[in-house]
C-alpha cells in the first residue's frame, strides 16, 4: 500500500487538441443572457408587468388625462417614473439570479472569462431598457390618437428628439444603477431593496438634509442622482445639471460597479 | 487527462487543500475518496477554475481549466446538482448550456434521453424535482458538448440503486471510450465499484493513491500494539510504510518477519501480527473518518515526513 505518496510531477506531454477551440462569441453570451432575463417565472412576471404598467398609464391618460390637446409629450413622460423603478430590477435580478440560485456555479463552468459574462449581461438588461423604452414610446403614440378622437381635440405631437433622448437617459442611467447594486450586492432581495432605497428613500432623505443643512441644499445635486435625474424630465436641462448627472453618476454606477466587479472576478464561485 | 501538482487552499486559519499532487489518465475513471470535509468540492472547485488555489497547479487536458476556450465541449463539470436556478425548467437549464456552447438544439434531447429524463420531466420546473433527477440533469448538462474529460462532485448522490447502476455504466463506457473521468465520493464502497485508480484525501492531504488493485490487494502486513503511535513510528524509521487501521493497528509493506523485527528493536510488544486482510483501503478510509484515529494519523504521517 502507498501511503503519504504524492506522484511524480506528471511529465508534460504535448498538450491534446480540444474541440472548444474557439470562445463564444460576445454576441451569443447576450442571446444567452436575454433569455435568462424572461426564462423565469420571476423574470417573465417582472416584463410582464413592465408592459402591463405601460399600458395601463397610457389607457388611463387616454380616458383622463387629455384636456385641449392629446399631449404625446406628457404621454412619453409620465412613464418615465415607473419605468425607472421597474427596469432596474431586471438588471438587479439578471446578475443577482446567478447568485441567489447558485447557477454561477455552472455558467462560469461554462464560461470561465467572467468578465465577459457580466459584459453579456450589462449589454443584455441595456437591449431590454432599449425595447422597453421604445414600447412605451410607441404605446404613448397610440394612446395620444386614440385619446385625441375620443375626447375630439388635436393631437399635440409635443415630444421633442432632445425630450426623448433625455427620457431614455433616465431610463439607462437608472438601469446602471440597478446593475452596479446588483454586482455589488449578488444577492437578489437586498439588492433590489438597495435600488428601491435608492429611487425612493434617497430623494426623501436628501431632501430633509437640504432642510437642515444649507451646504446640501446648494451641494447635494452633485451627489444625490435620483433628484438630478428629476431634472432632465423638464423642457430645458441645464449645463450644471449635466455635470451634476456626471458626478453623482461616477458615484451611484461607478462606485458600486467598480467595488463589486472587483468581487465579482475574485471571488471563489461556490 | 487531469494534472494536479502541488494544489493547496488555505482559508484563514483552515488550510482546506494541502500540497496535493496527482493525475487522472484517459481512458480510466479515477475514484477521489474522502470523508467530509476532506477538501475534495475544493480541490474540484480550484481544478475548474471556480476558485484560486494558494500555491500549486491544476491542469486539464495540459491547460489551466480558466485557459480552455470553449470549456463546456471538453470538460464536462457537475459540482453540485442543487445548485440550478429553481424556476426554469430542466429543458430551459440544458438550452442554455447548449446555446453558450453554440451546440445543435437536438443534442438537447440526446441528452435527456442519455439521462433518462422524460419529455414531460424536462418540462416541470428544476425547484420541483427530486435530489436524483436534479443529479440527472446535471450530468446531462455535463456531457452536453461531448467532452472528453468529466469533473463530477459526489454524482452518485441521491440516486437510487438503480441510478448508481445507471451512473456506474455511464462512467465506464466513458472511459472506455477513452475519456476521463475523476468523480469524487466520501463512500468506499461506490468508488470500489466503478473506478480504475483511487486518490484518498483526508484534512486536506493526499493519504494514499494507486491503482484500485494495488489499494486493494497490497494489503502488506497488519501490526497491532499498545501504541500504535509508537508502532507507527518504529516502522517507518525501519524505512517501511505506516498507515492506521480502524482499531489501533497498524498496515505496513514490511514482511511478517520484517514488521516483527522492526517492532521488536523498537522494543514494543506485538499484540498481532498477521498478512494484511486484503482491506487496508477501507481500514485507511475508516481511521480517517474517525476522529480518535485522527492524530494517530497525523503522528503516523509526520515521522513518515
Ligand atoms: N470558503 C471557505 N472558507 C473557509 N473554509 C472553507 C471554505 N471552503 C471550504 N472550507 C473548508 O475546507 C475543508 C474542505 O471542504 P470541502 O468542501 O472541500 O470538503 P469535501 O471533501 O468536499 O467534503 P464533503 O464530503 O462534505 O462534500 C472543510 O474543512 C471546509 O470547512
Ligand atoms: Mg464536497
Amino acid at each position: 500500500m502507498t501511503a503519504v505518496d504524492t506522484a511524480p510531477p506528471a511529465h508534460d506531454a504535448v498538450a491534446p487538441t480540444l474541440r472548444g477551440a474557439t470562445a463564444p462569441p460576445l454576441a451569443r453570451l447576450v442571446d444567452v443572457e436575454l433569455r435568462k432575463v424572461r426564462d423565469t417565472r420571476a423574470g417573465a412576471w417582472l416584463l410582464a408587468t413592465i408592459a402591463f404598467v405601460v399600458v395601463a398609464m397610457i389607457a388611463a391618460g387616454t380616458a383622463w388625462g387629455v384636456n385641449a390637446t392629446a399631449s404625446f409629450g406628457s404621454f412619453v413622460s409620465v412613464q418615465v417614473m415607473p419605468m425607472q423603478l421597474l427596469l432596474p430590477m431586471v438588471a438587479v435580478l439578471a446578475v443577482t439570479g446567478e447568485w441567489s440560485q447558485r447557477g454561477a456555479l455552472t455558467t462560469f463552468a461554462l464560461v470561465p472569462r467572467r468578465g465577459r459574462v457580466v459584459a453579456a449581461k450589462a449589454l443584455a438588461v441595456l437591449l431590454v431598457t432599449l425595447a422597453a423604452t421604445a414600447l412605451s414610446v410607441a404605446v404613448a403614440a397610440v394612446g395620444v390618437l386614440v385619446g385625441g378622437a375620443l375626447h375630439d381635440v388635436p393631437v399635440a405631437w409635443d415630444l421633442t428628439a432632445d425630450q426623448a433622448a433625455r427620457a431614455l437617459l433616465i431610463h439607462v442611467v437608472s438601469v446602471a444603477v440597478g446593475f452596479g447594486l446588483g454586482v455589488l450586492i449578488r444577492s437578489s432581495a437586498p439588492g433590489l431593496v438597495a435600488y428601491l432605497g435608492f429611487v425612493l428613500v434617497a430623494p426623501m432623505l436628501s431632501a430633509i438634509a437640504a432642510s437642515y443643512v444649507a451646504w446640501w441644499a446648494s451641494h447635494g445635486l452633485w451627489l444625490d442622482l435620483p433628484t438630478t435625474l428629476q431634472a432632465f424630465s423638464a423642457p430645458q436641462v441645464t449645463g450644471e445639471s449635466w455635470a451634476q448627472l456626471g458626478t453623482s453618476t461616477l458615484l451611484w454606477v461607478g462606485v458600486p460597479l467598480a467595488v463589486g466587479l472587483r468581487g465579482l472576478l475574485r471571488t471563489e464561485i461556490r | 487527462m487531469i494534472t494536479i501538482d502541488a494544489l493547496t487552499k488555505r482559508y484563514r486559519e483552515v488550510t482546506a487543500v494541502d500540497d496535493v499532487s496527482f493525475t487522472a489518465l484517459p481512458g480510466r475513471v479515477t475514484g477521489f475518496l474522502g470523508p467530509n470535509g476532506a477538501g475534495k468540492s475544493t480541490t474540484l472547485r480550484l481544478l475548474t477554475g471556480l476558485g484560486e488555489p494558494t500555491s500549486g497547479t491544476a491542469r486539464v487536458l495540459g491547460r489551466r481549466y480558466a485557459d480552455l476556450p470553449n470549456p463546456g465541449l471538453d470538460v464536462g463539470v457537475l459540482l453540485d446538482a442543487s445548485a440550478q436556478h429553481g424556476g426554469r425548467t430542466g429543458l430551459e437549464t440544458l438550452t442554455l448550456a447548449q446555446r453558450t456552447l453554440g451546440l445543435p438544439a437536438r443534442r438537447v434531447d440526446a441528452v435527456l434521453d442519455l439521462v433518462s429524463l422524460t419529455a414531460a420531466e424536462a418540462h416541470r420546473r428544476v425547484r420541483d424535482y427530486s435530489l436524483g433527477m436534479r443529479q440527472r440533469l446535471g450530468v446531462a448538462t455535463a456531457l452536453l458538448g461531448e467532452p472528453q474529460v468529466l469533473v463530477l462532485d459526489e454524482p452518485a448522490n441521491g440516486l437510487d440503486p438503480a441510478g448508481i447502476r445507471w451512473m456506474r455504466d455511464l462512467l465506464r463506457a466513458f472511459a472506455d471510450d477513452g475519456g476521463t473521468v475523476l468523480l469524487s465520493s466520501h463512500l468506499l464502497t461506490e468508488i470500489q465499484m466503478v473506478a480504475d485508480d483511487i486518490v484518498v484525501i483526508g484534512h486536506g492531504r493526499v493519504v494514499a493513491q494507486g491503482t484500485k488493485d494495488e489499494l486493494l490487494a497490497g494489503a502488506g502486513t497488519l501490526v497491532r500494539a499498545a501504541d500504535p503511535a509508537a508502532l507507527a513510528a518504529a516502522l517507518t524509521g525501519a524505512g517501511f510504510t505506516a498507515a492506521p487501521a480502524a482499531d489501533g493497528a497498524v498496515t505496513t509493506d514490511a514482511g511478517l518477519a520484517a514488521a516483527g523485527a522492526a517492532a521488536f528493536a523498537a522494543g514494543i510488544a506485538v499484540t498481532e501480527l498477521r498478512a494484511g486482510d486484503g482491506a487496508s483501503l477501507e481500514e485507511t478510509f475508516l481511521a480517517l473518518t474517525t476522529d480518535t484515529q485522527r492524530d494517530t494519523l497525523d503522528r503516523a504521517s509526520g515521522a513518515a515526513a
